[in-house]
């Protein structure tokens, strides 16, 4: 029963750092009609200046927080340099030009940082175990991103649902043409939001360092992820892309976690313990198969 | 015949295609008289790599609809080839239309539900149902796993031996013609039509009448069994496969190659698919002059490289050529 509420909560964790990527895209999906597959070397290049940060400031914390504004700093050029010229392009453009990208990011960290990979520690006041439950250890540092990762989550729902900057989010949302006639200073807008997403992203970059590691391409697989969430929860829903980040999370981990006990019962121990990730990283795709059958626009997607 | 040959001659293109044609027949003998044997497996990659990108260009350029898991029938045609090898089936005669025929399955059974969707939808369902065989690929531990699987290449006795690097580089060229007629008659036949009709607009095809979505659907699936045909040839060119031959990048990269070259044109996609080894066997060497080591980081100019044709190059090299007589 502990095991499975820890992992539940690993579920959790996984989701949460999720969603942070998922809710940037989803944000440029809904708001600038952008297909940025760069979002992930975004995560990416967030992970690599904390990592360089936090060599400088001999700090996790102050690593992480300048690490911040830095991302949004790289988002807002990305956004100037490349992704306003793309806005009014077809699909296929934005996906060739930000395939693009993400070569060139890939290729900038193995010439800037090396080819191996780099390590963030866990930070001191972070190694230890909190008791969540009497008797039931769980390391603090994953706690602590959970509780960052929901700050950030009701962070944004306020945002999104109770300010002006919000509003007009909404309003771009729904009609991108009609808040621009209206004298919205949509360009300046676009950049924020980008620049936000680029935050979200690098923040979760960094706080997942820890656990995984620094690595060329750490951005890309977790992207297809992201990209698969904002399918099923529906593309521009903030709530969608929660939604489904929590339950691709739990698919993922607690799959992880059990398959392969479930599996040992008919076949072998080693087959069984290479199969397991597989399954449940499929599981995730038939999931997301099934909701498209169901709602071709995802769960909270508008209906066209 | 041989006028109408003359007469294509004098434009551009038909001057571009005609020579293009004859570095592609001269290839094996200029790499054995120059003994350079990489420039042959170099082309011989070209070559499978064009039949992938004409077959993506089919639904790609002619139906108008992003795929971006072309690169899922490398794996599935290269798969079959290296599951049947290892289970003792060595003959290419049963090896190929096995795998051709997963390929048109796997196409049909994503293509029904991916085709349901629309825009960014379908980009990202067709990138993610790639990525469900990449991991399906990954965890096949008696077939290599992660690290892929060494495999015996298929047999034809009696006819020819894909052991000798210059007959496999003619029966990938004879593929890729046979590929290229049956694109040529694809679109210029009546369900071509229909299908870049679909292109333009989708609405009014469907109030004319026409089932779209099966138009698309077939189209998908002739598209994947040409995909399945050239992850045949490409487990054969190494004797290996492995989850890589399907990495999304691939995907991306064939995407480069029919944007590149020019959407919805017979040979555009063979032309990007030169131009994309080109610039990579080239980019080494000439960033290496710059600064000796430099050459390893080819795609940080690469990469900007596809920003700008994305933004700047509509129509890519096939409108270099001048404008289509037909």
């Amino acid at each position: 029963m502990d095991y499975l509420l820890i992992q539940m909560l690993n579920g959790v964790q996984l989701g949460l750092l999720m969603f942070l990527l998922a809710a940037g895209l989803t944000l440029t999906f809904g708001i600038m009609d952008l297909v940025n597959l760069a979002h992930g070397s975004l995560y990416m290049m967030g992970a690599y200046l904390a990592w360089t940060l936090i060599g400088w400031t001999d700090s996790f914390v102050w690593g992480a927080l300048l690490a911040l504004p830095a991302t949004f700093l790289l988002g807002v050029i990305v956004e100037a340099v490349v992704m306003r010229r793309l806005y009014a392009r077809d699909h296929l453009d934005q996906v060739l030009a930000t395939f693009g990208l993400i070569l060139f990011f890939n290729e900038l960290v193995r010439a800037v940082w090396g080819p191996a990979g780099k390590s963030i520690a866990v930070p001191l006041f972070l190694s230890h175990t909190v008791e969540i439950l009497p008797g039931v250890p769980y390391p603090a540092y994953r706690f602590a991103i959970i509780v960052v990762g929901a700050l950030v989550a009701l962070f944004l729902a306020w945002l999104v649902a109770r300010t002006r900057l919000g509003m007009l989010i909404r309003a771009g949302a729904s009609n991108r043409r009609m808040i621009a006639a209206l004298g919205v200073n949509i360009e300046l807008l676009f950049s924020l939001v980008f620049g936000l997403g680029a935050v979200f992203a690098g923040l979760a970059g960094l706080m997942a360092a820890p656990i995984s590691s620094v690595k060329i391409g750490m951005g890309d697989d977790i992207l297809i992820l992201a990209f698969v969430i904002i399918v099923i929860g529906g593309i521009g829903s903030i709530k969608g892309a929660f939604v489904a980040a929590m339950v691709v999370g739990q698919i993922d981990i607690v799959g992880r976690a059990f398959l392969p006990d479930l599996l040992k019962t008919f076949m072998s121990t080693a087959t069984a313990s290479s199969a397991a990730p597989a399954i449940s990283q499929v599981l995730v795709y038939i999931v997301m198969a099934g909701v498209l059958v169901w709602r071709p626009t995802g769960l909270f997607g508008q209906r066209t | 015949m041989m006028g109408s040959l003359l007469a294509s001659l004098r434009t551009p293109r038909g001057f571009v295609t005609v020579m293009l044609l004859l570095v592609f027949v001269v290839l094996p003998a200029l790499t054995e008289a120059f003994d350079e044997r990489y420039l042959l497996s170099v082309g011989t990659r070209i070559v499978i790599w064009s039949i992938a990108a004409v077959s993506l260009n089919m639904i790609l350029g002619y139906g108008g609809l992003v795929s971006f898991g072309h690169a899922v029938f490398f794996g599935i045609g290269g798969y079959a080839v290296g599951i049947l090898s290892a289970s003792g089936v060595q003959s290419g005669w049963l090896q190929w239309p096995v795998a051709i025929a997963a390929s048109a399955l796997w196409a049909a059974i994503v293509g029904a539900l991916s085709l349901r969707t629309r825009g960014v939808y379908f980009i990202m369902i067709t990138l993610a149902f790639a990525q469900l065989v990449y991991y399906v690929s990954a965890g096949l531990a008696a077939y290599g796993g992660d690290d892929g699987l060494n495999i015996s290449r298929s047999r034809f006795p009696d006819l020819i031996d894909l052991r000798d690097k210059a007959s496999f580089y003619w029966l990938c060229l004879f593929l890729l013609c046979a590929t290229l007629w049956f694109c040529s008659r694809f679109a210029n036949s009546r369900f071509g039509a229909v299908l870049r009709g679909t292109k333009s607009n989708e609405l009014r095809m469907t109030a004319l009448g026409f089932p779209v979505f099966r138009y698309r659907l077939v189209g998908f699936v002739i598209a994947g069994a040409f995909g399945g045909l050239a992850g045949v040839l490409l487990a054969n060119e190494g004797a290996y496969i492995s989850p890589a031959m399907m990495s999304w990048v691939k995907s991306g990269d064939l995407i480069v190659m029919v944007v590149l070259g020019g959407m919805g044109t017979l040979f555009g996609p063979i032309y990007g698919a030169i131009a994309f080894f080109a610039l990579e066997e080239s980019l080494k060497p000439l960033m290496d002059l710059g600064h000796k080591g430099w050459g390893e980081y080819w795609q940080i100019v690469f990469g900007p490289m596809l920003v700008l044709v994305a933004l700047y190059a509509k129509g890519g090299i096939d409108s270099l050529l001048g404008r289509h007589h037909d």
